[in-house]
């Protein structure tokens, strides 16, 4: 359980880390849009379970491969909601900003991330399921401990009981998040931006 | 240059009162060295993907002056603020900022939208601050400059509201205070009422009269709404469309402060005043004016169905000056 969510928290915070800045320079970038976007639009569709033979053949049957597929799940979301959220922004935004002497480094992180960070967060927060989901599937197919094994062990001995009992963990877990990570930052968010508490 | 200007304000210039007092005069133009820039378009065209938007449009802009312009919707007067601010590149013919060609925006020339753009996710104050932290200005400095700034446009209370806690008037006047934060030397506005009511808008103008007067900034004023033209103008040019070029200018040569649409009122009741008349006037034959050029939108547009809407056939735009309808 424990081990569960250090992979969760450690490989969504990679996810993040990338996803965010990733998808700012896509929207702002035209020329990495066209490179990348097709690319990242179709990696989209693929579901992250996908990439665990990769993981296992590159890092082998350790907490590497699990942590790839973590990423990979959960970057992507993260990456298509961010650039979006940037990409709707009213142009008066960057245009007011501009016009205040904002440029490079204040332009992307104190005006247009900031901007963009409702639509930002109800991405991070499709990222966090999907970074469950890659968690569970990476866990169920190799024995390294966590929820997943569990899962296993459930199956190889027909318990049930065990079973649906990690389901009901997963399902708290995934509450348990809601509840007390991103229902509060989305209703700070919506009451700061002003918008709609979703 | 104004190749396609016409004075019309000498046509209709009533001679000055004779008695018109001397004081008037000094408190009607900005005291010299004021802290204005000039400010020139010449011979800017301004093409987007083959589509003409400016055509050839000059206009000169004298330091302290307050400009108006307005004209029929998408004849491109954003553009022409745009251009000024430095948000947008001519395809041809130079932007000047001081007699220097400008090369990007830049804080000593401020932008009011006609959507506040205050940023959604800052409270009043720090909206304020905002451009002087760019700025680089130290934070006690900032602090003393947000709190003018805040009781000049009666907003102190509201300091630490959210833009979105404020109404629409409120929000215009902190952006106008965000506006004059760096003290620019000129400041455009985009049809900054366009969305109020008529008495907050009455208010505003008195507001941006006296708060751009104090501070002898220059500025531009693009609006749709005549009487608020001649209320703020010492000079209105008036923008054509398809494309957009200056069809003609009007000097309002009318003492300050003036009243708006409230005078208007008192006119129809009957204790019109001199000025009033005058102003009500020249706003008239403003709306002629731009009664013809949308006349002319019209009539291409009833022709474009069996051609070019914008070719030739189209008619010299210029034949269509006239007052004539
Ligand atoms: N980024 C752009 N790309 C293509 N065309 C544009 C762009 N910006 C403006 N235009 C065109 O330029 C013309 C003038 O637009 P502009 O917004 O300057 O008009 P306007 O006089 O401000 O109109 P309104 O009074 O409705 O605000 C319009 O026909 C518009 O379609
Ligand atoms: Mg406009």
């Amino acid at each position: 359980m424990l081990v569960s969510a250090i992979r969760l928290v450690v490989g969504y915070a990679i996810a993040l880390a990338i996803g965010v800045p990733l998808g700012l320079v896509l929207a702002r970038v035209p020329s990495v849009k066209r490179a990348l976007g097709p690319l990242l639009l179709g990696l989209s569709s693929v579901p992250s379970i996908c990439w665990l033979p990769l993981a296992i053949v590159w890092f082998g049957l350790s907490e590497a491969a699990i942590q790839v597929v973590i990423v990979l799940g959960a970057a992507l979301p993260v990456t298509l909601a961010t650039e979006s959220a940037v990409r709707q922004l009213p142009p008066t935004i960057e245009r007011a900003a501009r016009t205040m002497g904002a440029t490079g480094p204040t332009l992307l992180f104190r005006v247009l991330l900031a901007a963009a960070l409702p639509g930002i967060v109800t991405g991070a927060k499709m990222g966090f399921t999907f970074a469950l989901r890659s968690l569970m599937a990476g866990e169920l197919l190799f024995v390294s401990g966590g929820l997943g094994q569990l899962l296993e062990t459930g199956r190889d001995l027909a318990d049930t009981a065990l079973v649906l009992g990690v389901v009901v963990v997963i399902v708290l877990l995934s509450r348990a998040s809601e509840r007390v990570l991103f229902g509060p930052v989305e209703r700070l968010v919506a009451r700061r931006w002003g918008t709609a508490v979703p | 240059m104004f190749a396609t200007t016409k004075w019309i304000g000498a046509a209709l210039a009533e001679p000055e009162p004779a008695a018109a007092p001397a004081a008037r005069a000094v408190e009607r133009r900005p005291a010299p060295g004021a802290a204005g820039a000039s400010a020139a378009l010449e011979g800017v065209s301004l093409e987007y993907d083959g589509a003409t938007v400016l055509e050839d449009v000059s206009i000169d802009v004298a330091p302290g002056e307050a400009l108006c312009l307005v004209g029929p919707s998408g004849g491109g007067k954003s553009t022409i603020l745009n251009l000024l601010a430095g948000l947008v590149r001519p395809t041809r013919g130079r932007v000047l900022f001081d007699g220097v060609p400008v090369s990007g925006p830049g804080p000593e020339r401020a932008v009011v939208f006609q959507d506040a753009a205050l940023f959604p996710w800052l409270t009043l104050e720090k909206n304020i601050a905002f451009p002087l932290e760019v700025a680089g200005v130290a934070p006690a400095a900032r602090a003393e400059r947000v709190d003018e700034l805040l009781r000049l446009v009666h907003l102190s209370r509201f300091r630490a509201s959210f833009p979105h806690e404020l109404s629409g008037g409120m929000r215009q006047r902190g952006a106008i205070a965000r506006a004059l934060a760096t003290r620019p030397r000129m400041i455009l506005f985009d049809e900054p009422f366009a969305a109020l009511d008529g008495q907050m808008r009455e208010l505003l103008q008195g507001e941006v009269e006296r708060i751009v007067r104090a501070s002898r900034t220059t500025m531009v004023f693009v609006t749709h709404a005549i009487d608020e033209a001649v209320r703020l103008g010492d000079r209105v040019v008036l923008i054509g469309t398809r494309p957009g070029r200056v069809i003609g200018e009007v000097h309002v040569d009318l003492p300050r402060p003036r009243r708006g649409a409230l005078g208007g009122t008192r006119t129809a009741l009957g204790g019109a005043s001199v000025e009033d008349v005058q102003a009500v006037r020249i706003a008239q034959r403003i709306a002629d004016e731009i009664r013809a050029e949308v006349d002319k939108v019209a009539r291409e547009e009833a022709d474009g169905a069996w051609g070019s809407s914008s070719g030739p056939d189209g008619g010299d735009p210029r034949r269509h000056l006239g007052r004539g309808i």
